[in-house]
C-alpha cells in the first residue's frame, strides 16, 4: 500500500518534469518524435535506478560513517558520470541491440538533472533502499510519460501553422505549461 | 592521466574540508537562531534560554520538542515544536506557544511545503488564519475545521492544509498534557 | 574592445536563457518570486566565476581524456562551497531554493562555458565571460521571477503593486512554463 502511494505520487501528483522541474533539458530537447522520446525515457530509467542504488549505498556506508557528507554533491555527480560510461561499455558488449536503441542518449544523461535530483531526493526524504528504488523507478516512469505525451503533441503540432515568433522553444514551453495544468488535476489524489 | 584527476580531487577535498570546518559553527548558529526566533514569536517575554533545557517527545512516528520559558524564575509559558505529515505538500512544522494555563498564545510556522498562494496562508505573514487560535483553550475550542465538526474556519480552497495545521496544533496540545505540563 | 565584448556578450546577444536556452531546470523551478530568481542567479554566477577562472588556469595540465570529469570536480567543489555558505548566512533563501543549489552542478550553462570558452582563454577573459554570462542568467531569472510574481501574487520583490486578486497559476508550475514561453517569444520578436 505504502509503495503504491509512492508510485502514484511520483508518476502523477509530483511528476518529475511537470511539477518538480527536473530533467527539463531532455524534455524540451529530444521530445520531437515519439521514438526518440521513448528511447531517452528507457535510458533514463535504467541509469536512474542504478544511480539511486549506488549513491544510496555510498551515502549510508561511506559518506555518513566517515562524517564527510558535505562531499555528497561531488561524489554523486562523479558516480553518475562514471556509471553512464560503464553502462555504455557494458551494453555495447552484452547487448548490442539495446545499445543500438539507447546508445545515443547515454552521454546526454550525465547532465540530466533528474538523475542527480532523484539521488539527492532519496537521501533527503530518508527513504530505505527498497523505497528508494521504487521511488526512482516510478519517477523514471513519470519522466517517460511526460516525454511521450509531449512528443505525441509535438508530432501533431508540426502540421499546425504557428506564428513565426512562437515557433520552436516558445510554443513547446507553452504546450508544456498546459500539460502541467492538466497534471495539476492529480493534486490531492494521494493523501 | 589518472594522476591529474586524483590531484584535482585531492585539492578539491582539502578545500572543501576547510570550508566545511569554517562554516560549521555559523550553520549551527543560524539553525539555533531560527528556533529561538520562533520561540520568541510565540511566547510572552522571557529571560532564560529555553533551547538549553529542551525536551523531546516521540509521538505518532515523529518527534516534538518542548521548550519551557521563564521570566525571573516564574514560568511564562511553553513552546512546542510540532509537526503534521498530512500537509498538501508534505510535512508541516509549527511552533505553538502555550501559556501556563494551557491556552494558546501564538503559533508560528517553522517549515512547510504548501502551495504558494493557497496553503501557504497558514504562514502568519500571508494571512490571518492563525489569529483565530490565539487565546483559545484547546479544551473549549475543537481543533478541527468546521467541515469536520470543529471550531476552526478553514482557509478557502485549502481544507487539506488547514486540517494538517489543526492536526499539528492538536498534537502539540497532547504533548503538553502528556509530558509538558509543569 | 574584445574584452568588452567578452563581458557584454552574455547579457543580451548570447543570453544563456533567452537565446541559447540552457539551464532550464533552475530557471523554471526557482522563479516563483523575483527575489528567489535573483538569489538563484547570484549563486550560479558565483559558481560560474570560480569554475571559469580555475579551469582556464589548469586546462593546460589536464589530459584530454579526463577533461570532463576534472571540470565536473572543479564545478562541484564551487557548488558545495556556495551550498555551505548559503546554509550558514542565508538560511531562509537556502531553504526556498532547496535541492536546486546542489543541482547547479548539472546546469549546462556552467559546464558549457568551461568547454566553449574557459579552457582556451586566459583567466582574466574567462572571468569577464563568467561575469557576463552570470549577469545574463541572473537578469533572465530575475525578470522571469518578477513577471511571475507580479501576475501571480500582485507584487514585485514583495512590494504590493496590484490590490485585486492575482492570477495564482503563475506562481505555480504551469505558469512557469507559460511565462517563460511568452518571454522567449517576445525576445525573439525584439531581436528580429
Amino acid at each position: 500500500m505504502e509503495y503504491l502511494l509512492i508510485i502514484i505520487a511520483a508518476i502523477f501528483v509530483n511528476n518529475v518534469v511537470l511539477s518538480q522541474f527536473l530533467g527539463i533539458c531532455p524534455f524540451l530537447g529530444v521530445s520531437s518524435k515519439i521514438n526518440t522520446a521513448s528511447g531517452m525515457a528507457g535510458a533514463v530509467a535504467f541509469v536512474m535506478v542504478l544511480a539511486t542504488i549506488v549513491t544510496f549505498l555510498l551515502q549510508h556506508y561511506v559518506l555518513v560513517p566517515l562524517g564527510i557528507d558535505f562531499m555528497q554533491t561531488i561524489v554523486f555527480i562523479l558516480v553518475i558520470a562514471s556509471l553512464v560510461q560503464m553502462v555504455e561499455i557494458v551494453l555495447k558488449k552484452v547487448s548490442p541491440a539495446l545499445y543500438q536503441a539507447l546508445g545515443v542518449f547515454l552521454p546526454l544523461i550525465t547532465t540530466n538533472c533528474a538523475v542527480l535530483g532523484v539521488a539527492i531526493m532519496v537521501i533527503k526524504k530518508e527513504f530505505g533502499l527498497l523505497e528508494g528504488v521504487v521511488y526512482s523507478f516510478a519517477t523514471a516512469i513519470g519522466f517517460g510519460l511526460a516525454m511521450v505525451i509531449m512528443a505525441g503533441i509535438r508530432e501533431q503540432m508540426e502540421l499546425a501553422d504557428i506564428p513565426k515568433g512562437m515557433r520552436g522553444t516558445p510554443i513547446t514551453l507553452i504546450t508544456a505549461g498546459i500539460l502541467a495544468l492538466a497534471f495539476m488535476g492529480f493534486a490531492g489524489l494521494v493523501k | 592521466m589518472l594522476v591529474a584527476l586524483v590531484v584535482i580531487t585531492l585539492v578539491a577535498s582539502l578545500l572543501l574540508g576547510f570550508v566545511y570546518n569554517s562554516t560549521k559553527t555559523p550553520i549551527a548558529l543560524a539553525k539555533a537562531e531560527k528556533v529561538n526566533n520562533a520561540i520568541k514569536a510565540v511566547l510572552p517575554e522571557f529571560d532564560n534560554n529555553p533551547s538549553e533545557q529542551a525536551q523531546t517527545l516521540s509521538l505518532d512516528g515523529g518527534e516534538l520538542t518542548i521548550y519551557r520559558a521563564t521570566q525571573g524564575g516564574e514560568s511564562v509559558g511553553t513552546a512546542i515544536k510540532t509537526f503534521s505529515k498530512n500537509g498538501f505538500g508534505g510535512n508541516i512544522e509549527l511552533m505553538v506557544g502555550f501559556l501556563p494555563d494551557s491556552s494558546i498564545h501564538r503559533i508560528a510556522v517553522v517549515s512547510h511545503n504548501e502551495t504558494p498562494g493557497l496553503g501557504d496562508k497558514i504562514d502568519p505573514s500571508k494571512s490571518n488564519f492563525c489569529v483565530q487560535f490565539e487565546g483559545k483553550h484547546p479544551d473549549h475550542f475543537a481543533l478541527s475545521v468546521r467541515k469536520d465538526g470543529g471550531d476552526v474556519d478553514a482557509i478557502t480552497a485549502s481544507t487539506i492544509s488547514s486540517r494538517a495545521y489543526c492536526d499539528a496544533v492538536q498534537r502539540a496540545y497532547i504533548a503538553l498534557t502528556k509530558g509538558g505540563a509543569q | 574592445m574584445n574584452r568588452l565584448n567578452n563581458l557584454t556578450r552574455g547579457l543580451i546577444r548570447e543570453n544563456p536563457i533567452f537565446v541559447i536556452v540552457l539551464g532550464m531546470c533552475p530557471t523554471l523551478a526557482t522563479t516563483s518570486s523575483a527575489l528567489n530568481g535573483l538569489g538563484m542567479g547570484m549563486a550560479t554566477m558565483f559558481v560560474l566565476m570560480g569554475s571559469n577562472v580555475v579551469i582556464s588556469l589548469i586546462a593546460r595540465f589536464i589530459p584530454d581524456k579526463v577533461r570532463i570529469p576534472s571540470y565536473i570536480v572543479v564545478i562541484a567543489t564551487f557548488v558545495t562551497i556556495i551550498d555551505l555558505l548559503m546554509q550558514a548566512y542565508t538560511q531562509s533563501l537556502y531553504e526556498t531554493l532547496g535541492i536546486f543549489i546542489p543541482l547547479i552542478v548539472v546546469n549546462c550553462v556552467v559546464l558549457g562555458r568551461a568547454e566553449a570558452f574557459a579552457n582556451k582563454n586566459s583567466a582574466f577573459d574567462s572571468l569577464l565571460d563568467a561575469i557576463g554570462m552570470g549577469l545574463g542568467f541572473t537578469l533572465a531569472l530575475t525578470l522571469l521571477g518578477a513577471v511571475r510574481e507580479l501576475l501571480g501574487a500582485g507584487s514585485v520583490f514583495g512590494l504590493r503593486l496590484i490590490q485585486t486578486d492575482a492570477i495564482l497559476v503563475f506562481v505555480l508550475a504551469p505558469g512557469a512554463f507559460i511565462a517563460l514561453g511568452y518571454l522567449i517569444a517576445l525576445f525573439n520578436r525584439i531581436k528580429r
